[in-house]
């Protein structure tokens, strides 16, 4: 499996450490706790596409949000994190 | 028919004709009092108890392929009871209590082996580690023996205790523990469930839940509707995608765990090794090839395959901790889907569906798990009530904030 970051460009994903869903970008506020047990510990884990929070740990460092097949591994987008926070909001 | 010898020396000498098929393969019926889904170990053993100890006649397991054909036919087979956190201690230790009595409650030949379960530690703070673990493994009853390297290398003279970098400084045994052959014990319970009534229906997937009034009436499969009074699902690796069928969001993830084997060779290895740095865990089965694994891939998969670096990362820890094994051939390798939960141990519990039972998040450790996750769901799904050596294992516990993490990482399930 290979990672295109957009800094440093096309690497092997040993490069990059794995922290989870994307949804961790979406935090609630700490008052509300159903919305923040959610967001810590509930997981959609689709079989097919699904958007990650990847680091490039041995690169530039950036947080990346990259969109993967769970399934054949396919890699079809990859962001920096904090452009798609900033795009979120 | 009863297993014996004197079967075996009678069947023998009749050409072997009098052995009949082990279970039926039987029609669906319209419906069910208890419908369980996924015919693996977990999934039979419950069909096994909720017949045998709860007297229930009217079951049925439904499996997507054939009987035994997942994760139960695909993993290490190590059974040990050497946890450390409350709830999984006093769970694991059931359980192998369980094993010891098993083949004699199935009347079958699980191949159980108490060859010993040895973890290594390699500096202070591991061997500090393991001490804790081994109090609180005899405080629970179970065995444990703390070991100086002097110890260790009397046991497993092969090791590499000189390593500059991982020396071996101690260990932690568990004489009780060991391995089984994991097909048999899958056999073994739809055999015990097949003769008590339970109908195995396999090739028959799930594919929705009929949900009337938030409770459970019946399932969808590929074979037509099945009523039902109570479902359980008993599905790892795909326990998300179930349970999405009805509505729930888990607090689980799936990764891909690798495992391999070696060509058969002498016997060598006479126990069960875990290596303290770096996730490597090696026995040899008594057809003679070494089996072993390593961690989980690091990111969620649902390919049942892994990838090469931990292959490879697997090979090194192999050659760091028993140089020896780097002459012998791999002949295998595999990948299964792990339901990794949020805080690295399972849950059997009911869902917020009345009638809808969850036995799911085994992580890596669901074949050690068989026996008594078997009869605790057995038990839940009977009763109502939670057995009391598996009170803890809460749907809910991540919201209450009472959490077992055996590991100590947190909602990382890529650390579990």
């Amino acid at each position: 499996m290979r990672i295109s970051c957009p800094h440093c460009g096309e690497r092997d994903h040993r490069e990059f450490e794995y922290l989870g869903s994307a949804k961790l970008l979406e935090r609630p506020d700490g008052g509300d706790r159903a919305a923040f047990h959610d967001y810590v510990f509930q997981r959609k884990n689709p079989t097919g596409e699904n958007a990650e929070l990847w680091q490039h740990v041995m690169g530039c460092s950036a947080w990346l949000h990259v969109v993967r097949n769970i399934t054949t591994h396919e890699i079809t987008a990859v962001k920096l994190a904090r452009d798609v926070k900033a795009a979120a909001r | 028919m009863h297993y014996s010898a004197l079967q075996i020396l009678k069947n023998g000498l009749t050409g072997n004709k009098g052995w009949k098929p082990v279970w039926r393969d039987p029609e669906p019926k319209k419906s069910y009092d208890i419908v369980i889904i996924g015919g693996g170990g977990h999934g039979l053993a419950t069909a096994y108890y909720l017949a045998k100890t709860h007297g229930i006649q009217n079951i049925a397991v439904l499996e997507k392929g054939y009987l035994g054909g997942g994760n139960v036919g695909r993993n290490t087979t190590i059974v040990r009871a050497n946890y450390l956190l409350d709830g999984n201690l006093e769970f694991y230790s059931h359980s192998l209590k369980l094993w010891e009595n098993l083949e004699q409650e199935l009347n079958y030949n699980a191949m159980l082996s108490q060859r010993g379960c040895l973890l290594l530690a390699h500096n202070d703070g591991q061997f500090d580690g393991l001490a804790r673990r081994g109090n609180a493994n005899l405080a629970t009853g179970d065995d444990a023996v703390l070991m100086s390297a002097d110890d260790v290398r009397a046991f497993t003279p092969y090791l590499n205790f000189d390593d500059a970098r991982f020396p071996i400084r101690g260990g932690l045994l568990q004489r009780t523990g060991g391995t089984a052959r994991h097909d048999a014990v899958a056999w073994g319970y739809a055999r015990g469930a097949d003769m008590r009534g339970v109908d195995l229906i396999q090739n028959c997937e799930v594919t929705g839940f009929r949900i009337e009034g938030g409770k459970i009436k019946g399932v969808e499969t590929s074979r037509g509707y099945i009523g039902a009074g109570k479902v359980g699902m008993s599905v790892a690796g795909r326990t998300s995608q179930v349970a999405q069928m009805a509505g729930l969001r888990l607090p689980i993830e799936s990764h891909v765990l690798q495992a391999f084997v070696t060509e058969g060779v002498k016997p060598v290895i006479d126990t069960v090794i875990s290596f303290g740095m770096g996730h490597f865990y090696i026995s040899q089965s008594d057809k003679g090839g070494l089996v072993f694994g390593g961690d989980i891939d690091g990111y969620n998969s649902y390919s049942q395959r892994g990838n090469l670096p931990m292959v490879e990362h697997v090979a090194e820890a192999g050659m760091a901790l028993m140089p020896m094994i780097g002459k012998s051939r791999m002949l295998r390798s595999w990948g299964g889907i792990m339901d990794m939960s949020m805080d690295g141990s399972p849950i059997i519990d009911k869902t917020p569906i009345e009638g809808l039972f969850l036995n799911g998040g085994w992580c890596y450790g669901g074949f050690k798990a068989v026996p008594a996750a078997g009869a605790a769901f057995a038990h839940l799904m009977a009763t109502g009530e939670k057995a009391t050596w598996a009170t803890k294992f809460n749907l809910n516990r991540f919201e209450t904030g009472h959490v077992i993490d055996d590991e100590g990482t947190g909602a990382r399930p890529n650390q579990h």
